[in-house]
């Protein structure tokens, strides 16, 4: 398909693959990346929970790479508030069209809310951009107690950086044990008594009611009555992928936007999409998924960018297994695959922090917990792609 | 082909071993170890795949 002008919307991780990948392919035309946020080349999302939380880094450090011949147009600062797709647009909040003949929705997820919060509380924080993470950064620098709401992964890991400063950290989970539904209710009993072990005050498997305070936030009301008492309020509970912009265009929203196996969005033939916004069949695991993760997005952009220059019959299909890692106090924790139901510790020792376990769905191997076991995991990794059977898998492990 | 690995950033993700199996494997001690020292063009697209891939930026190739 030749195309003189290609969109890309959104500069984050995504995006800038994507652009970068289609340059890649050849593509000649004319680039325009848009973005919301006003820092390129854009920062890494990762480091904000750790490094860049913690100080480590000075401060153009974490900025992702970008390749030197990219000669798109940046236009940065500006969201894009819808897609004409019939007309081949897009249009920006401050009223502008831009035009496309190819379009990559690379506009990710942002951090959800509850509506017991009003978010614009002084001492309220989300952390999903490089200007938040400074700001909950300087925030934590005043020693205040720290509570936070949500125990995945994101929470997991401020409570670990808060710790490392040797703050008062409350982490609250509505669900039975943090980042359950990843690790399931006995890696995630494990992953609690690793925070408590580090000196976390756990309020698990309950609700928070709203927050109180004079001009800030002095506490967060849970909704079994108790209160926490805190300074610094963390919400970490959950992204949703930034799709509204794409209503109207008659493609499948629930829950990012809907592709096919080669990642061109369902009802378009010259619109590809990439990253946390992605809903797609994963043929790997027979089922369509959203992935939220660094690798889904950069090994996404590749494919992408392909299946826009090259079309449909040309197209490649991505298939992946899914990789995430989590830095914890001492702990590298990295999971592969998708979730499934715990099945056992398949080698190492919990007690040692350093163990594989397996998860299945469907009489198979699905999924595969690694704490302080990288070489083992990429066995693991290639392991589940053969879709292993669950049953008598200790004589087969990798 | 040149690859430089940056071992001070290297943080054990693996996925160069994932992308190239032949020229990259993470040690026991969780770092990225190159297998074959003066890669042929033949590797090119994967070796590259893994510089992409990687989260921690390690290797560079020319």
């Amino acid at each position: 398909m030749s195309m003189d002008r290609i969109v890309v919307a959104g500069a984050s991780l995504g995006g800038l693959r994507t652009a970068e990948a289609l340059r890649h392919e050849g593509f000649a035309g004319e680039l325009i990346v848009i973005g919301a946020e006003h820092h390129f080349p854009p920062y890494d999302r990762p480091p904000f929970s750790k490094e860049i939380l913690k100080g480590e880094w000075e401060a153009d450090r974490g900025r992702l790479k970008v390749i030197e011949h990219l000669n798109a147009e940046l236009v940065l600062g500006r969201r894009i508030v819808k897609l004409h797709h019939a007309l081949s647009e897009v249009e920006l909040d401050d009223g502008s069209r831009i035009s496309f003949d190819g379009l990559v929705i690379a506009t990710g997820a942002s951090p959800r809310m509850l509506a017991s919060i009003d978010a614009s509380t002084p001492g309220v924080f989300v952390l999903r951009t490089y200007d938040e993470s400074v700001a909950l950064r300087e925030a934590l620098a005043k020693s205040p107690k720290v509570a936070i709401i949500g125990a995945g992964w994101i929470g997991c890991e401020v409570a670990a950086t808060c710790r490392g400063y040797g703050l008062d950290v409350t982490l609250i989970e509505y669900f039975p044990q943090p980042l359950e539904r990843t690790l399931g209710p006995v890696m995630g009993e494990w992953a609690a008594e690793v925070h408590r072990r580090h000196g976390v005050d756990l309020r698990l498997g309950v609700g928070v009611k709203g927050i109180s305070g004079q001009g800030a936030v002095e506490r967060v009301e849970l909704e079994d009555g108790s209160f926490v008492e805190a300074d610094v309020v963390v919400l970490a509970v959950g992204v949703a992928p930034e799709t509204s912009w794409l209503e109207g265009n008659d493609f499948d929203l629930e829950n990012g936007v809907l592709c096919d196996e080669t990642l061109l969005v369902k009802g378009a033939n010259n619109v590809v999409a990439v990253g946390d916004v992605v809903r797609w069949p994963n043929a790997m695991f027979n089922k369509v998924m959203r992935v939220e993760h660094w690798s889904n997005a950069v090994e996404q952009a590749s494919v992408a960018a392909h299946t826009l220059l090259h079309g449909p019959s040309e197209a490649k299909s991505y298939v992946a297994v899914p990789y995430v890692w989590s830095d914890q106090y001492d702990l590298k924790i990295q999971y592969v695959g998708t979730a499934g139901a715990f099945h056992s510790v398949f080698e190492g020792s919990i007690e040692d922090n350093k163990f594989v376990a397996g998860y299945e769905a469907d009489g198979m191997l699905v999924g595969a917990l690694c704490v302080n076991s990288p070489a083992r995991m990429i066995k693991y990794k290639r392991f589940i792609s053969t879709h292993p059977q669950i049953e008598d898998i200790s004589a087969n492990l990798p | 082909m040149k690859i430089t690995l940056n071992l001070d950033l290297c943080a054990g993700h693996g996925q160069c071993e994932d992308a190239a199996p032949e020229v990259f494997s993470v040690s026991d001690e969780g770092l990225v170890v190159q297998l074959i020292e003066d890669p042929g063009e033949e590797y090119r697209a994967q070796v590259e795949d893994a510089a992409r891939r990687c989260p921690a930026d390690v290797i560079t190739v020319e």
